[in-house]
């Protein structure tokens, strides 16, 4: 018996999308064939992973991750520098979290100004991201866009209970959108109909699945992001060929395993590598099951897996 | 290859005797094609119709033991390539790489570091499985010392035999053939001598190739040969390798009827970087390696690999659960408030996670919802204010806490009122609708 390859098939594709303005804008996507099997199918892009950073001090990441950015953190342009300039960074996210209204409830124009000063301060692609409260978001993110029209940034996330303005924005200047659902392909589907069903491209998608962390239901985000893949590829089904986006670091970076320190539980190891993995493992896994934009936070997990992407390409 | 039902029924005596507890020989193929049933269960199946059916049903991927005892490890046996397709079955062995050079003492070190590996997560006790003896020495006798040695200091723990010279090898097996080791290094150089050692010891071989097509042909002559239990290495290094070739071994057993790679796969990852082999680790663990070898087992690298495989390996069919009852975390006193969620594992995990970041102490009251997550479990009925008053009043925590106010989720705040009746004495505080702002809520409560 003779062994000859068991090549799959596909119908469809993932949508390859641009982000990001002149030499150093990216593309993602684009991909004919499930997760690095070249043997069936081409992969025009490789998975980009974007530096997190936020609009207010990380007082709420761990020190671990925190003490990376003790020099630049107080400020998110000198934050977005240093990730650009002393990291390398693809692309930088900046989580607007301090317009939560626990904390701190800055103000959609407050939100705009730091939109607008760090996309003046770097070149690479611009991530924006809201706080995840939902009300909020819808009027922060619709300024954040307004404030960087031109960019075509990517900004996020629009969920079910608003992604009505957030569409209206991103459509009105020229950004790319992340669709946020629960854990759910077929909630990832349906808010990717509604989305499009506003005039919006489907080519302009990313879907966010929504990420878990290592032991924290990782499995659940890999089996729905194995899926999403299957069906944009052997079913041919269009709503679920965008991209997708791994919001990694905000996952990982709360859970006790990045947080309990070696004296505590001697079992476990020492934690700041213990820490470090836990972000690399979340997002390679992540990458195996599908995904083509990471956010992430360390930068030693970040060099990590992008030595895992340079074996995986 | 699995067989129809149909294709089954024609093999069956199509008498409808019922004798099997079935209605027809039709309805009896159908339960066998779906595996829930065994052949036996009909009398009168002709010895012909067993061995075709025999042969149809076992497994495309062999399955066979790693060493022998309580810590064998059974390796093969998967049925599907995507685990929300069924489940996959029997997690990847992480076996730890030790060359016969080190000496004795820095052995002895590895051998404890093996076992102390275990660590309890989630009601599982995980482990680093086994240990991968590599014979760098070129010198065959120092090979079987430190064989040996290691055996008699972790005599349960499985043995992979890392050695292509077949005359060490030889010594070393017969050392410890009683623990069924495995042989690694069977190549179209060595194939005849490794696999009489193989036979004469009736121990399982591991086979090396470089690509599939030069695999598939070595394992066909090693089977010709007589031995049918092997693991099989591609030579896959690289991470693209990794997934490339354990993809088309996987799909070529279950897809194909493929039988020459139908066997458990290995992979060596061997790295001086440790937080990148584990990460490369992780691709092989999610993409069907059976074996994993590494180059060190630090305790941060094995919670992190042993956690990723129980995520994999876990039946996407059940719902993960806790158990019902009210859980400490930290160390609670009687004025620390309670709050109460379901035992969706994940809600679970994620509450607990979020109260503990928040370093004040409290009681979480996990209520038995089949697994649902709260605004599941409250639209199927399960989590309705009857019940979790009845859950509260027998749970005991009337006789902990000095206080009467309960923390509900902020998802089901529409509980709160018919709550307070049902509960008599109690004060209900709904909580937020996101675990992750648990801390803020909870300090602002306790400031
Ligand atoms: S016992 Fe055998 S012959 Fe009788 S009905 Fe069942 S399958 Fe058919």
């Amino acid at each position: 018996m003779a062994y000859t390859i068991p090549k799959e098939t596909y119908s469809g594709k993932v949508l390859g999308l641009e982000f990001g303005k002149g030499p150093k804008a990216l593309k993602v996507g684009g991909e004919n064939t499930l997760p690095f099997l070249s043997f069936e199918g081409n992969i025009p892009n490789k998975p980009v992973i974007a530096y997190e950073i936020q609009d207010i001090l990380p007082e709420d990441w761990p020190d671990t991750v925190q003490k990376q950015y003790t020099a630049v953190s107080d400020n998110p342009v000198k934050w977005a520098q240093f990730c650009q300039n002393d990291l390398k960074a693809q692309a930088v996210a900046l989580r607007l979290i301090g317009t939560h209204p626990d904390r701190g409830n800055r103000s959609s124009e407050d939100a705009a100004k730091t939109v607008k000063d760090v996309l003046s301060a770097i070149e690479i692609p611009l991530i924006i991201l809201g706080s995840n409260h939902i009300e909020k978001d819808a009027s922060v993110l619709v300024a954040a866009a307004e404030a960087a029209s031109g960019y075509n940034c990517i900004i996020g996330k629009a969920q079910e209970g608003n992604y009505k303005t957030i569409v209206a924005a991103a459509l009105a200047h020229n950004h790319k959108l992340i669709a946020m659902s629960e854990l759910d392909i077929n909630l990832a589907k349906q808010l990717n109909i509604l989305i499009t069903q506003m005039g919006f491209d489907k080519e302009r998608l990313i879907t966010d699945p929504m990420c878990s962390a290592l032991g924290y239901g990782l499995e659940y985000t890999y089996s729905v992001m194995e899926r999403i893949r299957l069906a944009a590829l052997l079913q041919n089904d269009a709503t679920m060929q965008p991209p997708i986006v791994g919001d990694v670091g905000m996952y990982v970076w709360k859970v006790k395993e990045t947080l309990a320190s070696g004296a505590d539980i001697p079992q476990w190891g020492a934690l700041e590598e213990r820490g470090i993995l836990w972000e690399a493992i979340t997002a390679t896994a992540m990458l195996t099951a599908g995904a083509n934009l990471l956010i992430m936070r360390h930068p030693k997990a970040v060099e990590t897996v992008n030595k895992v992407i340079e074996e995986l390409v | 290859m699995a067989l129809s039902g149909v294709e089954i029924f024609k093999l069956l005596p199509k008498t409808n005797c019922k004798k099997c507890g079935f209605p027809t020989c039709l309805a009896f193929a159908m339960k066998l094609a779906q595996g829930q049933i065994d052949l036996s269960s009909c009398p009168d199946v002709s010895e012909e119709s067993k061995r075709v059916l025999g042969e149809a049903s076992a497994p495309l991927i062999k399955t066979f033991n790693l060493g022998t005892g309580a810590k064998a490890a059974k390796m093969g046996g998967e049925t599907v390539l995507f685990r929300h397709d069924k489940k996959f079955f029997n997690p990847c062995v992480f076996a730890l790489n030790i060359k016969d050079t080190l000496s004795d003492d820095e052995l002895t070190k590895k051998v404890d570091e093996v076992l102390n590996s275990e660590i309890d997560r989630v009601g599982q006790n995980l482990r680093i499985d086994a240990i991968s003896l590599e014979f760098a020495s070129n010198d065959s006798s120092r090979y079987e010392s430190v064989v040996k040695l290691i055996s008699q200091k972790s005599p349960e723990v499985p043995v992979i035999l890392n050695c292509k010279d077949p005359s060490a090898a030889d010594r070393a097996v017969k050392a410890i053939a009683d623990k069924k080791p495995l042989l690694y290094g069977a190549s179209e150089a060595n194939a005849e001598a490794m696999v009489n050692i193989a036979k004469t010891n009736k121990i399982p071989l591991g086979v090396y190739a470089e690509g599939l097509t030069a695999l598939s042909a070595l394992t066909e002559k090693i089977k010709g040969m007589g031995v049918e239990e092997l693991v099989i290495d591609s030579g896959a290094r690289k991470a693209k390798d990794i997934v490339e070739l354990n993809t088309q071994i996987r799909r070529a057993a279950l897809k194909k009827g493929f039988k020459p790679l139908g066997y458990p796969a290995i992979n060596f990852i061997l790295k001086n970087d440790p937080v990148l082999e584990a990460s490369i680790a992780a691709v092989a663990a999610v993409k069907y390696a059976s074996i994993i070898v590494l180059s060190s087992i630090e305790k941060w690298k094995n919670l992190a690999l042993f956690t990723l495989r129980q995520n994999v390996y876990t039946d996407p069919q059940v719902p993960m659960q806790v158990e019902q009852k009210i859980y400490k975390l930290g160390e609670p006193n009687a004025d620390s408030p309670l709050l109460i969620t379901t035992n969706f594992s994940l809600t679970y995990f994620i509450v607990s996670g979020e109260v503990e970041n928040s370093k004040i102490p409290s009681y979480l009251a996990v209520m038995d919802c089949e697994g649902l997550s709260v605004l599941t479990a409250w639209a199927a009925g399960k989590f309705t204010a009857g019940k979790i008053a009845q859950f509260i009043k027998e749970s005991g925590i009337e006789n902990q806490v000095k206080h009467r106010v309960l923390i509900i989720p902020g998802m089901v705040a529409i509980l709160s009122g018919a709550l307070e009746e049902k509960l008599e004495g109690w004060k209900i505080v709904v909580g937020p609708r996101e675990a992750n702002a648990l801390p803020t809520f909870l300090k602002s409560k306790t400031a």
